[in-house]
C-alpha cells in the first residue's frame, strides 16, 4: 500500500466474524455436523424447515458461546433471546434465520492482539448466537443448486467496534480471535472449511477527523491473507474515489479472492426489511450464575496470558506472539520448556532454575522451535502436533547446544536427521559420538597438524591477513568431524599462529 | 351419545367404549375400521356430502387394525385407545400419509415423520383413519377457506361446521370416526365443537407438544381432542399431553389425571361469569342454552359469580395482529424449493419463482393474513403493532389471573351465534369478529373446553365454553361432565 | 392508520413474496385498510411499563444435549422437492453469487 494514501486517510474498520462452534449436532436439532459429506445427507425435518418442525437449542453451543464471552471479558446476559430474521433465499429453508437481535448473549469485552510490535485491544460490540445457512452452488446453466448440510450449524457472530485502523491490524485481529477460539476449544476455526468467516466494514476519514466516513461492507473474506488483501484493496478503492472528488456509496461488496478484487452486490433485490421479532418457538434463554461460574472455572490459559508469561520468561514479543497465535505451537513450547527444566533440575539440582525457567534457555528453545523445527514442519505442511521430534527430544538437543556439548552446526544436522527418522536427537548424538572435543590437548594436537600442513597460509596470516584465522578454524573443524569446540579451536589456533 | 347406543357397527360408541370392547374381544378393530370406511364412502356418494375428509387412509387403517387385533389375540395390550379409529386435522403431520393443511401449496406432500401427538395416539393403539379438512393453514372460523372446498355441518348441510377444525368436528358429529384431533389458535377446536355438537378441549398452551403441528401462530397454537363424550376428551388429552424433547415450549409438568377427575361433581365449584362475554351481541337462543347449562351447574352445587375481564374488548385487535404476524413468518417456508408446489414457469427468475409459488399456492384468506402480518412486522411498525399487541396481551392475561383469584373456572358462550349459513360471512372482519369469545383464552394460554349444552330453536347445537387456570384441565372436564350428564343430549344429526 | 395506497400493498406483497394481480392488489388494499381500522383500538390501551408477553406460559428455554441422531436418508430429504439435480434442490439461477445470505 502506498504510504501517501495512509498519510491523507485514516481507515476505520469494524469486523463481523462468524465462527462455527464445535458441536456434534446442529444448533436447533440433532442433525449431525460433518465437513464434506454428500449433498443433503445431513438433514432432518428441522434442518429442512419441514412443516411442523420445531427448534430445540443445543446446550453445548450455548456453553461455547459463554466461554468466548467470558474470555473476552464481555457481559453475559442472564436472559437473552432468539429472534427471527426474515429473508427469502434458497439456502435459508424457513425463510428466516434464527439469530439474536436486541437481546444478544454477550455485550462488550475486547479482543487483545499484537500488531507492529505493540499490544492493542479492539473493543467488541456484541457476540450473538445464530444458525448457519446452507450452501448454494451456481451452475453454468440457468439453475442454482442447494445443499443444506451446513444449514443449522451453530455459529457465534463476533461484532467489533470500529476500532481497527489498518488492514494488517484486521488480519492480526482475526489471528487473535482464531487463537482464542482454538485455545477455548470451542471451534476448529478452519478458514478453509468456512468455519471462520469475516465481513469487514471499511470507511476512510481524513487524518485528524473524528466523524466517520461512509462505509462499505466487504463480504466473503475467507482467509487471513485475504483479510489483509481485501481491506487494503478497499482502502485504495475508497481513497481513489475520495481523492478524485467522489463519494463512497454505502453498499455491500463481495470479495473475489481469486481475482483480488471486489464487486458490488447492489441492485440484487429491493431494500431488505428483516422483520425481526422474538422467536415464539424459543422461550427466553436463561444462563444462571452457577453455569457461568462453572464455565469460568474451566477456562484454560488464554492466548494473551500465555503471551505475557512468555514475555516474562524473556522471549521477544514477536517470538512470544508466534507461539501464542498457534495453540499447538505454544503447547509444544511449554512441553519442551518443561522437559528442559526437568533435565536441568536433575542435572544440577537447581530447583530455582527449573521453576522460573532460565531466560537464556527459553530464548534458545524458542529459536530452535520457531526457526529450524517450525521451518521444516511448514515446508512439509505438517502440523506441530505431528512433529517427528518430540518436545522432550528438542529440549534435550537444545540443552546439548546450550551446554556446549555439541556445536550449533552439529545440532542443526542432528535435528534434520531426527526429523527425518523420528529418532531422538540426543540418542543420535550419543550413538554417533558427536559430543564436542573440549580436551585442549587433543585440539592443540590437531591445530599443530593444520598449521604445519598449510605453511603458505600461516605465513600470510602472520603477515597481517587476520581473516585467514577462519580458514584454519574451518580446516580444524573438518579434521575433527565438526566435533571440536569452535571457540577453543579458534583460541588455540590464534595462539599457535602468533607463536 | 352413550355407550349403550344400539348400532351394531359400533361407530357411534365413545372412543373409550370402543377401546374397552376391542380389548375385551367383543368387537374387532378391523370391524370398526370397516364400519367407518363404509359410512365415509356412503357420505361421499351423497350429493350434499359433508366433505369432512381430505384423505382416507383405508389400506393403512385396515393393516393397522389387523395388527391390533392380532396383538389382542396374542394377549398383548395395544394401549388405552386400542383399535379406536381417529381422524386428524390435516395440519397434523403424519408419516406416509398426505398432509396439506387444506392448501394447494402443499398438495401431494407426504411427510417423512409423525408429529408427537400423532405418534402418541398411535402408540396408544389408535388407528389413523384419515385426514380432515380445515380452513387453509387453520386460518378461518367456518371451514370455508379450504382449497378443496367447504365442509358441511352434519346438523344442517346448508350451514358451516365452524372452523378451522371443521372437518374433525363434522367427522366426530356424523359418526365418521371414533374421535379426532384438531388445533386451536383462536377457538378452532371449541367453536366447531360447539357448532357441531361435540366436545372439544384446547389444553393449556404447552400442555401438548406442537411438534408436527403445521404452525399458524406459534405462540397461540395448541393441539387438542374432539370427541363425542367428555370422558373421551379426557382420555385423549391424557395420551397426547406431556413434555416433548422436540418442542421447547412444551411444559414439563406431570401428566394430567383427567379421567380420575371426571366424576368430581360441581359441589362447591366457583364458576365465574365474565360479564363481557354475556354482553349484547350474543344471540338470545345461544344465551338461553348457556343459561340452562349454568342452571345445571348450580343445581349440582356450583356457585356462579359475576367477574369482569376488562381488556376483553381489545382481544380481537391483539389477536389479529399477533396471529397474522407469526403466520407471515411461519409460512415463509412455503417457497417451492424443498416440498410442495412450485409456481412460475421454468424460465422464471428466482424472485418470480418465489412470488408465483406463494401467490398462486396460497388462498385468499392466507394471503390476507400474510400481508397483515408482514405489514405489522415491518421495521418502523413493529412497536405500534406487534409489540403493542403483546403488551395488551399481557393485560388480558392479567385479567384472567385476577379472576382466578376468586373463581375456579369461567363459563361463557363459545361463539355469539350458532352455525351460520355457508357463504354468509361477506367480509373478513365479520368472520374475525365471530372469534371474539374464544381468542382471549389463547392469548392467555389457558385451557378451554366446549361441551354441548343444548340446541337453538332451529335445531343447531350450542356449546358451553369453560375456561380454566393454566394446567387445570381437570376442573374443566369435571364441570363439563356435570353439564353433559345434566343436558343429557341424546340426539344425532339426521 | 392512514389509508393504504396501492404502492404500500405492492411493497408489502414483494416483501412477502406474493404475486398479486391488479384486482387482488385492490381487494387487498380495501380489506387490509378495513382490518387495520380495528387494530387501531390497541392504541387506546395504556401499556406503559407493561412487559410484552411473548410466550403464553412463562418458561425458560429448555436445552438439548449435544447428541447427533441419524439424518434423513438423502432420497427422503429430497422426495418432496419440485426439482432435484445431483442430489441438490434446484432453483432458478441466483444472480447474487455470495453463496449465502446469512450474515
Ligand atoms: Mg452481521
Ligand atoms: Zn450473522
Amino acid at each position: 500500500m502506498s504510504d501517501d494514501v495512509l498519510d491523507r486517510w485514516e481507515p476505520v474498520i469494524g469486523l463481523e466474524v462468524h465462527v462455527q462452534l464445535a458441536t456434534a449436532s446442529k444448533a436447533f436439532s440433532s442433525s449431525a455436523i460433518a465437513f464434506g459429506a454428500p449433498p443433503n445427507s445431513l438433514t432432518d425435518p428441522v434442518v429442512l424447515g419441514l412443516p411442523g418442525a420445531l427448534p430445540v437449542f443445543n446446550r453445548r453451543a450455548l456453553e461455547h458461546a459463554v466461554r468466548l464471552g467470558l474470555a473476552v471479558g464481555a457481559t453475559i446476559r442472564r436472559r437473552s433471546r432468539f429472534a427471527r430474521k426474515h429473508y427469502f433465499y434458497p439456502d435459508s429453508p424457513k425463510g428466516y434465520q434464527i439469530s439474536q437481535y436486541d437481546e444478544p448473549l454477550c455485550e462488550g469485552g475486547a479482543i487483545e492482539l499484537v500488531c507492529g510490535g505493540q499490544r492493542r485491544a479492539v473493543r467488541l460490540t456484541r457476540i450473538h448466537l445464530e444458525e448457519d445457512a446452507g450452501k448454494n452452488t451456481h451452475t453454468a446453466g440457468t439453475t442454482s443448486l442447494v445443499d443444506l448440510n451446513r444449514c443449522g450449524v451453530p455459529l457465534v457472530e463476533v461484532v467489533s467496534e470500529p476500532d481497527v485502523r489498518s488492514a494488517e491490524e484486521a488480519a492480526e485481529y482475526m489471528r487473535a480471535l482464531h487463537a482464542l477460539v482454538r485455545y477455548l476449544g470451542i471451534s476448529e476455526a478452519d478458514m478453509e472449511k468456512g468455519q471462520m468467516r469475516c465481513d469487514a466494514n471499511v470507511s476512510l476519514r481524513p487524518r485528524g477527523a473524528t466523524a466517520y466516513g461512509t462505509r462499505a461492507e466487504l463480504k466473503n473474506i475467507n482467509s487471513f491473507r485475504f483479510v489483509q488483501k481485501a481491506i487494503e484493496h478497499e482502502i485504495l478503492r475508497q481513497a481513489r474515489i475520495l481523492d478524485g472528488g467522489g463519494t463512497v456509496v454505502q453498499e455491500t461488496r463481495l470479495w473475489d479472492g481469486a481475482a483480488g478484487t471486489s464487486q458490488s452486490l447492489r441492485g440484487k433485490e429491493e431494500a431488505l426489511d428483516y422483520r425481526y421479532f422474538p422467536d415464539p418457538d424459543l422461550p427466553v434463554l436463561v444462563v444462571d450464575d452457577a453455569t457461568i461460574d462453572g464455565l469460568r472455572a474451566g477456562l484454560p490459559e488464554l492466548p494473551m496470558a500465555r503471551l505475557d508469561r512468555l514475555v516474562a520468561l524473556g522471549l521477544a514479543l514477536d517470538d512470544a506472539r508466534t507461539l501464542m497465535v498457534d495453540r499447538d505451537l505454544g503447547d509444544y513450547f511449554d512441553a519442551a520448556l518443561q522437559a528442559r527444566g526437568d533435565a536441568a533440575l536433575q542435572a544440577r539440582g537447581d530447583a530455582a532454575l527449573a521453576a522460573r525457567g532460565d531466560a537464556a534457555a527459553a530464548r534458545s528453545l524458542a529459536n530452535w522451535l520457531v526457526g529450524d523445527l517450525l521451518g521444516a514442519l511448514n515446508r512439509d505442511g505438517r502440523a506441530v502436533a505431528d512433529s517427528p521430534v518430540t518436545p522432550a527430544g528438542l529440549a534435550a538437543l537444545v540443552r546439548l547446544v546450550d551446554d556446549d556439548v555439541i556445536s550449533g552446526k552439529i545440532a542443526k544436522d542432528v535435528l534434520a536427521r531426527a526429523y527425518a527418522s523420528g529418532e531422538a536427537p540426543d540418542a543420535i548424538v550419543e550413538r554417533e559420538g558427536l559430543r564436542q572435543i573440549t580436551d585442549a590437548g587433543a585440539i592443540e594436537a590437531l591445530a599443530r597438524q593444520i598449521v604445519e600442513a598449510n605453511p603458505k597460509q600461516a605465513a600470510q596470516y602472520r603477515g597481517g591477513k587476520d581473516n585467514l584465522l577462519g580458514f584454519f578454524v574451518g580446516q580444524l573443524m573438518k579434521a575433527s568431524g565438526g566435533k571440536a569446540n569452535p571457540q577453543l579451536a579458534s583460541e588455540l589456533l590464534r595462539k599457535l599462529l602468533a607463536g | 351419545m352413550t355407550a349403550a347406543a344400539p348400532d351394531d357397527d359400533g361407530c357411534w360408541l365413545s372412543a373409550a367404549e370402543q377401546a374397552r370392547q376391542v380389548k375385551a374381544g367383543a368387537r374387532t378393530a378391523r370391524a370398526l375400521v370397516d364400519g367407518y370406511l363404509a359410512r365415509i364412502a356412503a357420505d361421499d356418494r351423497d350429493p350434499r356430502r359433508l366433505g369432512a375428509y381430505l384423505h382416507v387412509d383405508a389400506d393403512g387403517a385396515r393393516a393397522r387394525a389387523d395388527a391390533i387385533d392380532a396383538a389382542i389375540a396374542r394377549g398383548d395390550d395395544p394401549g388405552p385407545l386400542a383399535g379406536v379409529p381417529v381422524a386428524l386435522k390435516d395440519v397434523l403431520v403424519t408419516e406416509g400419509v398426505p398432509t396439506t393443511a387444506s392448501s394447494k401449496i402443499l398438495a401431494g406432500w407426504v411427510p417423512p415423520y409423525d408429529g408427537t401427538a400423532v405418534a402418541r395416539l398411535r402408540a396408544a393403539g389408535a388407528i389413523v383413519l384419515g385426514k380432515t379438512s380445515c380452513d387453509e393453514f387453520a386460518m378461518g372460523s367456518a371451514n370455508e377457506h379450504a382449497a378443496t372446498g367447504p365442509v358441511r355441518n352434519p346438523w344442517d348441510r346448508d350451514r358451516v361446521p365452524g372452523g378451522s377444525s371443521g372437518g374433525s368436528a363434522a367427522a366426530v358429529a356424523a359418526g365418521l370416526c371414533g374421535a379426532a384431533l384438531g388445533t386451536d389458535t383462536g377457538g378452532s377446536i371449541r367453536q366447531p365443537a360447539s357448532f357441531c355438537g361435540v366436545v372439544g378441549l384446547k389444553p393449556t398452551y404447552g400442555r401438548v407438544s406442537r411438534y408436527g403441528a403445521i404452525a399458524y401462530a406459534s405462540s397461540l397454537d395448541q393441539i387438542g381432542p374432539m370427541a363425542r363424550t367428555v370422558e373421551d376428551v379426557a382420555l385423549l388429552t391424557e395420551i397426547i399431553a406431556g413434555v416433548d424433547p422436540h418442542d421447547a415450549t412444551s411444559i414439563d409438568a406431570p401428566a394430567p389425571a383427567l379421567r380420575a377427575a371426571l366424576d368430581g361433581g360441581a359441589r362447591g365449584l366457583r364458576v365465574g361469569l365474565p360479564e363481557e362475554y354475556f354482553a349484547a351481541g350474543v344471540d338470545p337462543e345461544v344465551a338461553a342454552a348457556v343459561e340452562r347449562a349454568l342452571a345445571i351447574l348450580r343445581d349440582a352445587g356450583a356457585e356462579t359469580v359475576p367477574v369482569s375481564l376488562p381488556h376483553t374488548r381489545y382481544a380481537l385487535a391483539a389477536y389479529y395482529v399477533i396471529a397474522p404476524a407469526e403466520a407471515s413468518s411461519n409460512l415463509s417456508r412455503y417457497d417451492g424449493v424443498r416440498f410442495g408446489r412450485r409456481g412460475g414457469d421454468r424460465q422464471a427468475s428466482l424472485l418470480d419463482m418465489y412470488r408465483h409459488s406463494r401467490g398462486d399456492g396460497f388462498g385468499a384468506e392466507v394471503k390476507r393474513r400474510i400481508m397483515l402480518g408482514t405489514f405489522a412486522l415491518r421495521s418502523g411498525y413493529y412497536d405500534a403493532y406487534y409489540k403493542k399487541a403483546q403488551q395488551v396481551r399481557a393485560l388480558i392475561a392479567r385479567d384472567f389471573t385476577r379472576a382466578f383469584d376468586d373463581v375456579d373456572v369461567l363459563a361463557a358462550p363459545v361463539a355469539p351465534t350458532a352455525a351460520w349459513r355457508l357463504g354468509a360471512m361477506a367480509h373478513p372482519i365479520d368472520e374475525y369478529r365471530a372469534d371474539v369469545l374464544t381468542l382471549a383464552c389463547n392469548l392467555a394460554g389457558l385451557p378451554g373446553l366446549s361441551v354441548p349444552c343444548g340446541f337453538t330453536g332451529g335445531g343447531l347445537p350450542v356449546g358451553l365454553q369453560l375456561l380454566g387456570r393454566p394446567l387445570d384441565e381437570a376442573t374443566l372436564v369435571r364441570a363439563a361432565r356435570v353439564v353433559e350428564r345434566g343436558a343429557a343430549i341424546d340426539r344425532r344429526p339426521a | 392508520m392512514d389509508a393504504l395506497s396501492r404502492e404500500d400493498v405492492e411493497q408489502i406483497a414483494l416483501l412477502a413474496r406474493l404475486a398479486l394481480d391488479d384486482d387482488e392488489v385492490e381487494r387487498m388494499r380495501v380489506d387490509l385498510a378495513a382490518v387495520l381500522v380495528h387494530m387501531d383500538a390497541l392504541a387506546e390501551v395504556d401499556t406503559t411499563g407493561v412487559e410484552p408477553m411473548t410466550h403464553a406460559v412463562p418458561m425458560d428455554l429448555r436445552l438439548r444435549d449435544d447428541v447427533a441422531a441419524p439424518s434423513l436418508p438423502v432420497e427422503v430429504a429430497l422426495r418432496g422437492a419440485p426439482e432435484v439435480v445431483d442430489d441438490c434442490f434446484s432453483v432458478p439461477h441466483i444472480i447474487d453469487k455470495s453463496g449465502t445470505a446469512a450474515s
